[in-house]
């Protein structure tokens, strides 16, 4: 174990990244007064955030070991053990929920009047969850943030949502639920065979191609309900538009990137020959999610369904670029799946924003609303250039990267992924020119009010990154580089040993 | 050319970020000045002088044969933003550059003159078009290229939506719609095999080697040649013209710069920067793909021509000769000989001044006229002498009379077709020439000695005001000028083919 472990002598980081915001939480228990709850949770979440800093400055890019690694019994009798750690695949997603959460915060200031105290609560535990997940190396420890984060996430939909926040939240619970007991049946049944729950005593075994492919199975169907992938997507658009806008912004930040991580964390390394046998199928599986969320993006009225459309398209750039298993692909999903985060949690964070003036997210509504927010105007419209992949923006990065990897891999493939990017312009151009001229009869938009100072600083941060990853990406790849190759390093290895015993054998 | 004098011969030089940055930042300061509208235009006017003195100041490195480079951002291992001065970056940034301080003039006549609204967003956009425009002259490779190619498409979209009213709009739609779809259908995965295949997208340093490793297989050359001259949808070539057209909603100086400068220009420069400098001259000679390419656009040339016969629209007609005047820049290029392709790229020069010309005409007399119909004209010519004097240069420059600048790229173009031996393009480019003469000599031939439409009365219609005159002029000039003296562009253009 210790092999793979840089174990951490001395402050326990992750540990304290884990139960600080749980730690904030139990205080508004006992002081559930609105506007200290409000400006506490903005407290703690910018402390989490800067306390997050440090994991990036100790961060070792040049080995594939788990950092910052703690490793505690806690069920010695079941084997299962506390064990976190951090590595290229998870950093960039830890830092991406730690600093996207204060600007979530400031997002619900005025947005949210009712039960602002157990909102708040609701978002540190979310906060405590999101970590945990992306540092656990211990897979009962995983499972448990795993479902742990549907509570507060259910409870931000149901209590807080719109009109049909019943529909939404139940639609969205059952459907995490159904993938999560697969999830728990593949967990076991590993467990069966290891008598370990350490996920990295999980990887490079030798399964038989029959316990593979059924474990491999249960993974996805776990991960691909939560990326979502086409047709398993149908829980997004709804839970999206009834979410508030900070659940809305969590959800397409942190929460999709869950399913995303858990495929290059347990799918590739625990059943590496079914992801051989199976990545062809998942790949068109993944061009069929970039098309159809594409064509449904496009003709939608309301933003928040748009935005949701289009993240389907968008995970499926990212699920096409881990499974064409080259450092070109992995490295662009990972890459992209924090541009998702970044880009379309700042749209979902503008819709909010009309959504305040407004009341309403439809196109019709907003339209020619530009005109009167010059400020909300440039915005949006970076916004949504970045979502199309507009060179010198972050996403163009991830795609350029993806596609690279999908050319290496299959050019039919590449060449069939293309109209996905025609039609994520065609969408986020459509929702701009709406709202920025909209039509001959725009409704009456000079009461809106331009953004106030706590909007733009909830923005430009967001406007930064896409510059920062669009221009500069090299340092963001250098932190995954290791990690990935060491994965793939791996599995070329493993296909080679296959390919002697299988010679062997005959 | 051997590796170490090339390698000597390129220097840094970090001017041309500079020269990227002035339009951008004279749009940035445009939006701020809402309220002050002389000082507005005094700051584009101050950014294009600046900008045409910073081109200027490149002239005596490329004289001695240097290429300036200058790198902005480096994304990836052989994905950057980068910048280069050489003599074909050279023939676009002079004309953008020259043109744009022209333009600033003509469009504060036309737009005060006309009243027209949102004049900030229309000088900031107009200056980002610049940006766009000069950057892609300036790109030292394909990543930068495409970058600087789509900054102009979203830029020039509120420009041509500029009157904000239903043709607008549909006129909008249709250019974003033909511009972004071809450019991520096309160019995209073409810019990502090339990645992928050469492990960079860096132009070579002269037009003979292109890009490609020697082991390429030939089909996926082919296939990325086709996806690159349909991606670059801004060069008007047929199928996929229809946008520009539809483009001529916009106001008149919009369609000047769209057709002159920024737009259309960019289109053409890209192609012809990718097929000399992607492929290569090699390349394309060994897989035969220069002379289809000249035939395919020679179709281009005669339809367009045919088509402007039949518009009685002014700024319509002119559109189409736009888009048979561009199909001369790449047959010349794909020609592939040495006199076709400078013919090719001097065209680039030649019909930027005279087709600018041609609209700041059709501007005028729009304003002093309110007339757009080309039937209405007649005896129009009497009243507005200058207007109509230079719309006569500017045709016989398109038609390629002697000494007008459209004569030497002709010249040059049918010296290239002969030297290629190919009957078919020498053709191609008389029957157009015909065609030239019959769209163009009416429209002069009656605002001359035409009749008055019956019931108007003279009284009211004067010459167009100073304003717009004296860049209307100006331009005229330029085109007599570079008729004559056609080797300080040359010069540019024999920097290329060595």
């Amino acid at each position: 174990m210790d092999a793979l472990l840089n174990v951490n002598e001395g402050f326990p980081l992750l540990s304290f990244l884990i139960f600080f915001p749980l730690a904030g939480a139990v205080v508004l228990f006992f002081y559930s007064e609105e506007k200290f709850a409000r400006l506490w949770t903005l407290l703690i979440t910018t402390l989490e955030a800067i306390f997050s800093i440090p994991l990036l400055i100790g961060f070792d890019s040049g080995t594939a070991k788990y950092q910052f690694a703690e490793a505690h019994a806690w069920v010695p009798q079941w084997n299962i053990n506390y064990i976190l750690g951090v590595d290229g695949i998870s950093i960039l997603l830890v830092m991406l929920s730690t600093l996207i959460m204060p600007f979530c915060v400031l997002a619900s200031w005025k947005y949210i009047k009712k039960r602002v105290t157990q909102f708040m609560f609701c978002l540190l535990i979310m906060q405590v969850s999101m970590v945990g997940l992306f540092v656990a190396l211990d897979f009962i420890l995983f499972w448990v943030f795993w479902e742990f984060m549907l509570i507060p996430m259910y409870l931000l939909i149901a209590v807080w949502g719109g009109p049909r926040k019943d529909y939404a939240s139940i639609k969205f619970f059952l459907y995490t639920m159904a993938g999560s007991v697969f999830l728990l049946v593949a967990i076991l049944a590993l467990y069966v065979k290891n008598g370990s729950f350490f996920i990295p005593d999980m990887m490079w075994q030798n399964y038989s191609t029959t316990f593979q492919v059924l474990v491999f199975l249960a993974f996805f169907l776990a991960f691909a309900i939560k990326v979502p992938m086409f047709p398993l997507h149908t829980w997004l658009p709804a839970a999206h538009v009834e979410a508030p806008t900070a659940g809305s912004v969590i959800l397409a930040s942190v929460l999709l990137k869950m399913g995303t991580y858990g495929m290059l964390r347990f799918c590739i390394p625990i059943t590496p020959d079914a992801t051989f046998m199976l990545a062809p199928f998942i790949l068109w599986l993944s061009i069929a999610g970039i098309i159809y969320g594409g064509f449904t993006a496009l003709a939608q009225s309301d933003m928040k369904k748009l935005i949701a459309y289009s993240s389907v398209g968008h995970m499926g750039f990212v699920t096409l670029g881990i499974f064409v298993l080259n450092t070109r692909g992995i490295e662009g999903s990972i890459i992209q799946m924090i541009n998702h985060g970044v880009t379309t949690g700042a749209l979902f964070l503008c819709v909010g924003m009309i959504y305040e003036r407004t009341h309403s997210r439809e196109l019709s509504v907003a339209q020619g609303c530009g005109k009167v927010m010059p400020w909300y105007a440039t915005f949006l419209g970076l916004f949504c250039l970045s979502s199309f992949g507009f060179p010198g923006t972050n996403s163009f990065i991830g795609e350029f990267m993806i596609l690279a990897g999908t050319f290496e891999y299959s050019t039919g493939l590449a060449l069939a992924a293309i109209p996905g990017a025609v039609l994520a312009a065609a969408y986020m151009l459509r929702m701009l020119q709406k709202l920025l001229y909209g039509t001959e009869n725009n409704p009456d938009q000079s009461h809106l009010k331009d953004l106030s100072i706590r909007e733009i600083t909830v923005l430009a941060p967001f406007a930064l990154f896409v510059f920062w990853i669009g221009l500069g990406p090299q340092p963001f790849v250098d932190l995954i580089h290791t990690s990935v190759a060491n994965l793939l390093d791996q599995l070329h290895n493993w296909q080679q040993v296959q390919g002697v015993a299988q010679v062997l054998l005959q | 050319m051997d590796p170490v004098s090339t390698t000597a011969n390129i220097v840094e030089n970090s001017t041309l970020g500079l020269a990227v940055m002035i339009p951008l930042f004279g749009a940035l300061v445009v939006m701020t000045l809402k309220n002050n509208v002389n000082l507005r235009e005094a700051v584009s006017f101050c950014a294009s002088v600046l900008l045409f003195c910073i081109v200027l100041s490149f002239i005596p490195a490329i004289r001695e044969g240097k290429t300036l480079v200058y790198t902005v951002f480096n994304l990836l291992p052989g994905l950057s933003i980068t910048l280069r001065a050489d003599g074909f970056s050279m023939i676009f940034a002079m004309v953008a550059s020259s043109l744009w301080m022209i333009a600033v003039f003509y469009s504060l006549g036309y737009m005060r003159a006309h009243d027209e609204p949102c004049q900030t967003r229309f000088n900031a956009c107009f200056a980002l078009a610049i940006f766009g425009a000069i950057g892609v002259a300036l790109s030292d490779n394909l990543f930068t290229l495409y970058l600087f190619y789509e900054i102009v498409s979203v830029c020039t979209y509120p420009l041509v939506a500029h009157h904000q009213d239903e043709e607008g709009y549909s006129g909008a739609r249709k250019y974003i719609v033909y511009l972004t779809t071809t450019a991520k259908m096309f160019l995209l995965p073409a810019l990502i095999l090339i990645y992928v295949l050469v492990g960079n997208l860096d132009f070579p340093h002269d037009m003979h080697t292109g890009m490609f490793p020697a082991d390429t297989k030939s089909w996926v050359i082919v296939m990325l040649y086709v996806f690159c001259i349909l991606g670059f949808a801004k060069n008007g070539l047929m199928p996929l013209h229809h946008w520009l057209p539809g483009a001529m909603v916009a106001p008149t100086p919009v369609s000047a710069l769209l057709h002159a400068v920024a737009v259309v220009k960019v289109g053409v420069f890209c192609t012809t920067r990718t097929m000399l400098y992607v492929f290569g001259v090699d390349t394309m000679s060994m897989l035969n793909l220069g002379i289809p390419t000249a035939y395919f656009v020679g179709f281009t040339i005669i339809m367009a021509s045919v088509i402007a016969l039949t518009k009685d629209n002014l700024k319509a007609r002119l559109a189409y000769s736009t888009v048979s005047q561009l199909a001369y820049i790449i047959l010349g290029v794909a020609l592939l000989t040495p006199h076709g392709i400078e013919g090719g790229l001097i065209h680039i020069v030649n019909h930027a001044f005279s087709k600018i010309t041609l609209f700041f005409c059709a501007g005028a007399i729009y304003i002093a006229a309110h007339k757009k119909l080309i039937s209405e004209m007649g005896g129009l010519g009497r009243t507005m002498p200058f207007t109509f004097g230079a719309f006569a240069i500017a045709s016989l420059s398109m038609i390629g009379v002697p000494p007008v600048a459209g004569f030497v790229s002709k010249w040059y173009l049918l010296v290239g077709s002969m030297e290629a031996h190919q009957v078919g393009i020498l053709l191609i480019l008389i029957t157009s020439t015909v065609l030239n003469v019959a769209y163009f000599a009416p429209v002069t031939y009656k605002a001359f000695f035409g009749k008055r439409p019956e019931g108007e009365v003279d009284a009211g219609i004067k010459e167009a005001p100073l304003t717009m005159l004296i860049p209307i002029l100006i331009a005229a000039t330029i085109s007599v000028i570079i008729g004559i003296y056609p080797n300080f562009m040359m010069q540019f253009v024999k920097a290329v083919t060595g």
